[in-house]
């Protein structure tokens, strides 16, 4: 605020400035005010989750303070992880997430990086198509793709639906145009004389890629990576749709269909095992927030 | 460059040799990269494209799928009471909660920015934690705390004197839920993509207005809005595609219930199509949200096309 010195009105000026400096300080203390009742809206829902986990389901329907845990108690965690079920919602939602990882990046960093360096026919139209598909909602496609594979299991034999590896085939439709669209984005911010050079010394272009541009990008391709795991972890429609048996189900759909029985809620093992299904997020999220943050900013993403 | 600069004799002689290789690696170029792009191509023809146009067949059939009846179903789906209220709750439900979560987005990421630099992070990472978890998990707490006879939030009401409310029980009330859960989930997503448009706002710009007497609601108006204008476009685009295509959180939190008031074109759609095996009837609901994303995503190319020719 030093251009306030030209002011010419020199008398009002120290009034001025101190009026200046007392609305900040206002404006600070209302920031926080309102920032604490956000933080309180947005932290309600993961806090109670937490405090009735660690409730008896006797102290859950006494219907004392649902805010506070009198009798705090294990026994939700024990019971669900020495339950085999629940391992296997969560073994399965780990190696089908694992996978999935795996096979966009091995699709989507050489597809981006010819999108972003190397024209050939059709290149721009497909970065475009890229992301529209990308705009296209799974809630659209599960249909036509249920239909699909159950006509590809009685023509072939080969059964796609109710396994677990179905959704390997069809996460990647969800994470490869996003993961493809985001590192476009960063590919093409890394100067074209890098990679001219490297050209020029004789590199070949996968040298080029491996050598240059993946460790170059690689803080883009951890915020891809990290968009790929959270996307195969929570998605939810799609192992609705495509699983049903306990053994196939992954950990959304397995808390959901299994612990809720019926009209009876068993809240306590309920909230614990949605604890644990949005542990594995949150705890990648804690530990490299910044990547998350810049991949959500990156470009474009879905709010 | 490296190796060049090490033998700046040999440099010169080099260079013919290098042109020619420069120029038979571009001729090999495009091969190479459709080859690299090949997989992709692949992907979305058979995985995206390919069941999109499906999906229109598949509209056209009967229930059994054996017969051709043209626009039957849409012409059964007019008739039916269910589908127009399909159409109003998923308007009321996406532009409601769409603007809801842009306002609030924008409120938040203000106090944020407001705050010194090295507070924010904290703030950011704390307000972003609805974003992060699995929709299907936090809208199951959600659940628990709109139980209407054990819940926190009836027990927290009860003591301001207010009676009861059926959440989730009564239709008004369902659909306010689903809307709040939304925002809930959605709003962080706005409050990070403003936060880092905010901070592209050169601060010269509110000097320069607080010098000139603007207050504070002029600053927003003259300065922050138009710097910003880009940003909150293809964000509320975005999240209208999004939103309007939700399932998980209608689909947990109500199952489309109750009397079917609060279903959106996607649950509707899984009810018909997968619960009710009517596969044709379901296909031909969800193709209802092909206008909206077709008006939102050409909004959006208009924007994005520069970095589309770019690459």
């Amino acid at each position: 605020m030093s251009t306030v010195t030209i002011d010419k009105a020199g008398p009002t000026r120290k009034a001025k400035y101190g009026s200046i400096s007392r609305d900040r300080a206002w404006a600070l203390r209302w920031s926080y005010f309102f920032l604490v009742i956000f933080a309180i809206f947005f932290l309600t829902p993961p806090v109670y989750m937490l405090i009735t986990s660690l409730k008896s389901s006797a102290e859950i329907s006494a219907a004392t303070n649902p805010w506070w845990v009198f009798h705090p108690t294990l026994e939700n965690y024990i019971a669900l992880l020495t339950s085999n079920q629940f391992l296997r919602f969560f073994w399965n939602s780990a190696i089908v997430s694992i996978f999935v990882v795996t096979i966009t990046m091995l699709i989507s960093v050489p597809a981006a990086f010819a999108l972003s360096r190397m024209r050939f026919w059709g290149s721009a139209t497909l970065a475009t198509g890229v992301f529209l598909t990308y705009l296209i909602p799974e809630t659209l496609l599960f249909i036509p793709l249920f239909k699909m594979f159950a006509v590809i299991g009685d023509w072939t034999g080969i059964q796609l639906i109710n396994r677990w590896y179905v959704l390997l085939i069809l996460y990647p439709t969800l994470t490869v145009p996003f993961c493809t669209w985001i590192m476009i984005g960063y590919f093409a911010s890394i100067p074209k004389e890098l990679d001219e050079a490297a050209v020029i010394d004789g590199a070949s272009w996968i040298q080029t890629l491996t050598r240059i541009f993946i460790p170059v990008a690689f803080p883009g391709i951890i915020a891809a990576t990290i968009f790929a795991f959270t996307v195969s972890w929570a998605q939810f429609l799609y192992p609705l749709v495509f699983t049903t048996s306990t053994d196939q189900l992954v950990m959304p759909v397995g808390i959901i269909t299994t612990l809720i029985k019926g009209d009876v809620f068993n809240w306590g093992q309920i909230m614990t095992g949605a604890l644990l299904g949005a542990a594995p997020p949150l705890i990648i999220y804690a530990f490299l927030m910044d990547y998350y943050i810049a991949g959500l900013t990156a470009g474009a993403t879905k709010g | 460059m490296a190796d060049v600069a090490l033998r700046p004799n040999r440099a010169a002689a080099q260079t013919a040799r290098k042109r020619s290789s420069l120029h038979n690696a571009l001729r090999r170029k495009s091969t190479v990269a459709f080859l690299m792009a090949l997989p992709l191509i692949l992907l979305i023809a058979t995985l995206v494209i390919y069941p999109a146009f499906y999906a229109l067949h598949l509209a056209t059939l009967n229930k059994s799928m054996s017969r051709f009846v043209g626009l039957g179903n849409f012409e059964f789906l007019f008739k039916r009471e269910t589908f127009w209220l399909v159409v109003q709750q998923s308007c009321i439900f996406a532009i409601t909660a769409v603007i809801f979560k842009a306002v609030l987005g924008f409120i938040i990421a203000h106090f944020v920015h407001n705050i010194p630099a090295k507070g924010q992070r904290k703030w950011r990472g704390m307000l972003l934690v609805p974003w992060v978890i699995p929709p299907a998990m936090s809208t199951l707490a959600w659940l628990w705390l709109f139980d209407p006879s054990y819940s926190a939030f009836n027990y927290t009401l009860s003591f301001f004197g207010i009676g009861p409310i059926p959440w989730t029980g009564d239709a008004y009330w369902a659909r306010f839920s689903v809307i709040l859960v939304n925002i809930w989930v959605g709003a962080p997503f706005f409050m990070i993509m403003y936060l880092a448009a905010l901070k592209s706002v050169p601060e010269q710009l509110y000097e320069a207005a607080a010098i000139d007497g603007a207050n504070w609601w002029q600053r927003i108006w003259y300065v922050t809005l138009p710097m910003m204008r880009n940003i909150i476009a293809i964000t509320t685009l975005f999240s209208l595609i999004v939103t309007f295509a939700n399932f998980d959180i209608v689909r947990i939190l109500t199952a489309g219930g109750p009397l079917d008031h609060t279903h959106i074109f996607a649950t509707w759609a899984f009810r018909i199509g997968i619960e009710g095996s009517d596969i044709p009837l379901g296909a031909s609901v969800s193709l209802f949200m092909v206008p909206i994303l077709a008006v939102a995503a050409i909004f959006i190319l208009r924007d994005i096309s520069k970095r589309g020719n770019e690459a």
